[in-house]
């Protein structure tokens, strides 16, 4: 059984911004003590 | 020696702390989780309820709470710091205490009063003797308590595992005694410091006789003994 979360956020171009999602990710969206994560670019057009 | 309990939108169990306190001739004040003055305090709680509403995990977003970073440099300091169960997940998810919680064996939400020992401690929070058998409520969706192997044998050897569930007469049972399906039946660590104590029981709901009983007692008095050099 695997049980995870699906989190989708918009984020603006930026050489930064895969290090500041990791970031996001290591210290509020998962907890790497029991979760594993992965981050997937999209270059889907915001619609939402 | 005063007591400060944090209040996070969402807890609910620190007005029986503050009541448990009082009824122990403890003096303790609340703290609002928006405040970032500690001063005048000489032991703080993180008390149970559902900070946040729980959301993204228990404990998660009460870490980032004004007061969490002067509660981390209080305990740097050596102050104590009691947290009771989600105050005891957001310690975990503080890094302020090692592992993390899992969802219950079984998914349920779990309410009921259980048997727990006393184990061979550093933690000056629980001065009983070793083996000593008390019968606290737990009430708890995330209490499955995990960690590598690593963390564990080191817990264990470092004396930080403070309380275990356990079976009525004291034993562990061989498939594990903790209902919630806890990491090596384990029911309260502290750090390695030792003033840092996180327990998923409630000991503030047994602490008057004509309530439920006394067994929770010492999880306030033990402490206060022990700032006073007794």
């Amino acid at each position: 059984v695997k049980i995870g979360k699906y989190i989708r956020l918009d984020v603006s171009d930026g050489p930064d911004e895969l290090a500041r999602v990791s970031e996001m990710c290591d210290r509020l969206l998962a907890n790497p003590v029991i979760e594993e994560y992965r981050i997937v670019e999209s270059e889907e057009a915001v619609t939402a | 020696m005063r007591f400060g309990v944090v209040r996070f939108p969402g807890s609910n169990c620190e007005q029986d702390v503050i009541i448990a306190c009082r009824y122990l001739g403890l003096d303790v004040g609340y703290i609002w989780h928006g405040d970032t003055d500690l001063s005048g305090f000489d032991a703080i709680v993180l008390p149970g309820g559902f900070s946040y509403g729980d959301y993204i995990r228990t404990g998660a977003v009460a870490r980032f709470s004004p007061v969490m970073g002067e509660v981390v440099r209080f305990a740097e300091r050596g102050g104590p710091v009691l947290g009771v169960c989600n105050g005891f997940q957001i310690l975990t998810e503080a890094h302020m205490l090692p592992g993390a919680m899992l969802r219950n064996r079984g998914l349920k939400f779990i309410c009921e009063t259980v048997p727990l020992r006393v184990e061979r401690n550093i933690c000056p929070w629980v001065d009983l003797p070793d083996s000593t058998v008390v019968r606290i409520p737990i009430n708890h969706n995330e209490g499955n308590f995990t960690a590598d192997a690593e963390t564990l044998a080191r817990l264990d050897a470092n004396g930080q595992v403070v309380i275990r569930y356990c079976e009525p007469d004291g034993t562990r049972a061989p498939g594990g005694s903790a209902p919630n399906g806890a990491a090596d039946d384990i029911a309260g660590i502290c750090n390695e410091r030792g003033n840092v104590f996180g327990l998923m029981p409630h000991p503030e709901r047994v602490v008057d006789p004509e309530a439920n009983g006394t067994d929770g007692q010492h999880f306030f008095t033990s402490i206060v003994a022990h700032m006073a050099g007794v």
